[in-house]
């Protein structure tokens, strides 16, 4: 298996430092895609930049070649070159000497590693500018989590024309709170916009009661407004698995918006409702249907 | 969305795992990284031209000073961007996590501390000024030095730290060390040279030229040694508290 030629030898024992680099390169690469995390993504980047240095100094391996740095026999001012009378900056007495090409061969190049120095310490300041950006996208948005705020960002930009809040509900997908949003303006009309929900988990549980609601009253027909409507366009357009009990929850909410005008008490958010709908709602019947996690 | 992120990332792995092919071998004298005639060019005339035995230290600083000058730039920008997005950021969602830390100070980590603290600076002192002969340099030492600064911060408080090193500070000393720096090479210009050529400060200091670039390398790693040293601390500084300084960690 490992005898000459063959492809295993030459990937795993001749190349493996080439291995190895691909792997973590693709590592830092598939985490900076595919994670939702910001965090995650500098995590990536980090391990991405570390393959990149292994390349380097591993490329710059020269064998029966030592680091950088002149033996005492070369060295300029070691014990060789200054049996004289120990002044430097004479050289007429011995002075250093251009190596030749038999000992050039004896040390290794010094360029990666000058190369990788000063890319270790930037990636460390530029990391540091990264984490500063995280920090301040979590102070205006809430979270870190890249689907949530571009969902925060389509529902602002939304949001600013008041004509069209019913839209910006279709228009927001992935995330509850931002259908669970307009749906409480137009009734909570004093309180001046509630704050946008932060935690998906809280959401989520709001998510599923709608639907054991529902259902238990007979999946009764939604007043035919735009919103209801949109929110069952939002299932054909979510990409995501708990799409289902999102859309559920805007209809819920929408349904049950006329109602909160007799019962008072159930307004100051959406949220504290839906909670508690939640609640009847699984101790009366248990679904299959809970929250994802 | 995971899964069709593979697509491009195998598709990448795989050419990459193609042209391995192609590099050279592990520890090949004649790989071109070994056997380029600018890396014989380094190690057999590094002795000559500024007799630094460490080449690392002489093409860093002297060969490809340009680019490290840069390189120290760019570290001072990302701090000082660091300190312009955090500052005043404080927005709804920061407001209630604000730390108090009532207890005292751990007695034992403390005085553990106040002894490794002067070992770690003057390890950073070697660090930097031993460069020229050891693995070291301005940017190792500075990055020692930032972290005696952080670790006072981690067993006190970061108010104690900034009593002794204020982030405005920083600032001034980050801008120092690459004044200092692009200073050398603006002196080396009016000398007669070229900008960051060493060799003609020969000229004003009692040195023959191989020693004039020899000490501006000292020089001009302190410059990097100053920056990274006051840029680390800010980091920390400013990442701990959200740009606050006060509080945190």
């Amino acid at each position: 298996m490992f005898e000459d030629g063959s492809i295993i030898n030459e990937l795993f024992i001749e190349r493996l430092n080439y291995l190895i680099y691909v792997v973590l390169l693709l590592i830092g690469l598939h985490a900076m895609i595919a994670k939702n995390n910001l965090i995650k993504k500098l995590i990536g980047m980090s391990i991405f930049q570390t393959a990149i240095i292994l390349f380097y100094v591993s490329v710059g391996v020269k064998e029966g070649a030592t680091i950088p740095i002149y033996l005492p026999e070369h060295d300029p001012h070691g014990s060789h070159a200054s049996h004289s009378d120990g002044n430097e900056t004479e050289q007429s007495n011995h002075g250093p000497v251009v190596l030749d090409a038999e000992l050039v061969k004896g040390y290794s190049n010094p360029l990666p590693h000058v190369l990788m120095l000063t890319a270790i310490v930037v990636g460390v300041a530029t990391l540091g500018l990264a984490l500063a950006l995280c920090l301040r996208i979590y102070q205006g948005y809430g979270t870190i989590e890249e689907d949530e705020i571009l969902a925060k960002i389509e529902g602002q930009e939304m949001g600013t024309k008041p004509s069209v809040v019913v839209k910006s509900v279709d228009s927001s997908k992935p995330a509850t709170s931002q259908s669970a949003k307009p749906a409480s303006k137009p009734k909570g009309s004093s309180s001046p916009s509630p704050k946008r929900s932060k935690a998906s988990p809280r959401t989520k549980a709001k998510a599923t009661s709608p639907t054991t609601k529902a259902k238990t009253s007979g999946a009764k027909p939604v007043s035919p407004k735009r919103k209801a409507a949109a929110s069952k366009s939002t299932t054909t357009g979510s990409k995501k698995s708990p799409a289902k009990p999102k859309t559920a929850a805007s209809k819920s909410t929408t349904k049950a918006k006329p109602k909160p005008r007799a019962k008072p008490k159930a307004k100051p958010t959406a949220r504290a409702k839906a909670t508690s709908t939640a609640k009847k709602a699984t101790a009366s019947k248990p679904k299959p249907k809970t929250p994802k996690k | 969305m995971k899964k069709l992120s593979l697509i491009p990332v195998l598709l990448v792995g795989a050419l990459l795992i193609y042209a391995a092919e192609d590099f050279p071998e592990w520890g090949s004298p004649s790989a071109p990284a070994s056997a380029s005639p600018l890396s014989s060019h380094f190690i057999s005339n590094t002795g000559v031209d500024t007799e630094v035995p460490n080449m690392v230290t002489a093409v860093l600083a002297d060969y490809r000073g340009f680019d490290t000058m840069f390189e120290t730039v760019v570290v001072f920008i990302a701090g000082m961007a660091v300190l312009a997005i955090l500052k005043n950021s404080s927005g709804p969602n920061s407001k209630k996590k604000i730390f108090h830390i009532e207890t005292e100070p751990d007695i034992i980590v403390t005085n553990t501390v106040r002894l490794l603290i002067p070992v770690i600076q003057i390890f950073a002192f070697y660090v930097l000024a031993h460069g020229h002969v050891s693995p070291g340099g301005g940017f190792q030492g500075g990055v020692v030095m930032g972290a005696s600064f952080i670790m006072i911060a981690l067993s006190w408080d970061l108010d104690t730290a900034l009593a002794r090193f204020p982030v405005e500070r920083c600032t001034v000393v980050a801008g120092l060390g690459i004044i200092l720096y692009g200073g050398i090479g603006l002196l080396s210009m009016f000398l007669g040279g070229e900008f960051l050529d060493y060799a003609e400060l020969a000229n004003i200091f009692p040195v023959s030229r191989e020693m004039a670039r020899y000490h501006a390398m000292l020089g001009v790693e302190i410059g990097v040694g100053l920056t990274v040293t006051a840029i680390m601390f800010s980091l920390y500084a400013n990442l701990s508290t959200e740009g606050r300084l006060k509080g945190g960690l």
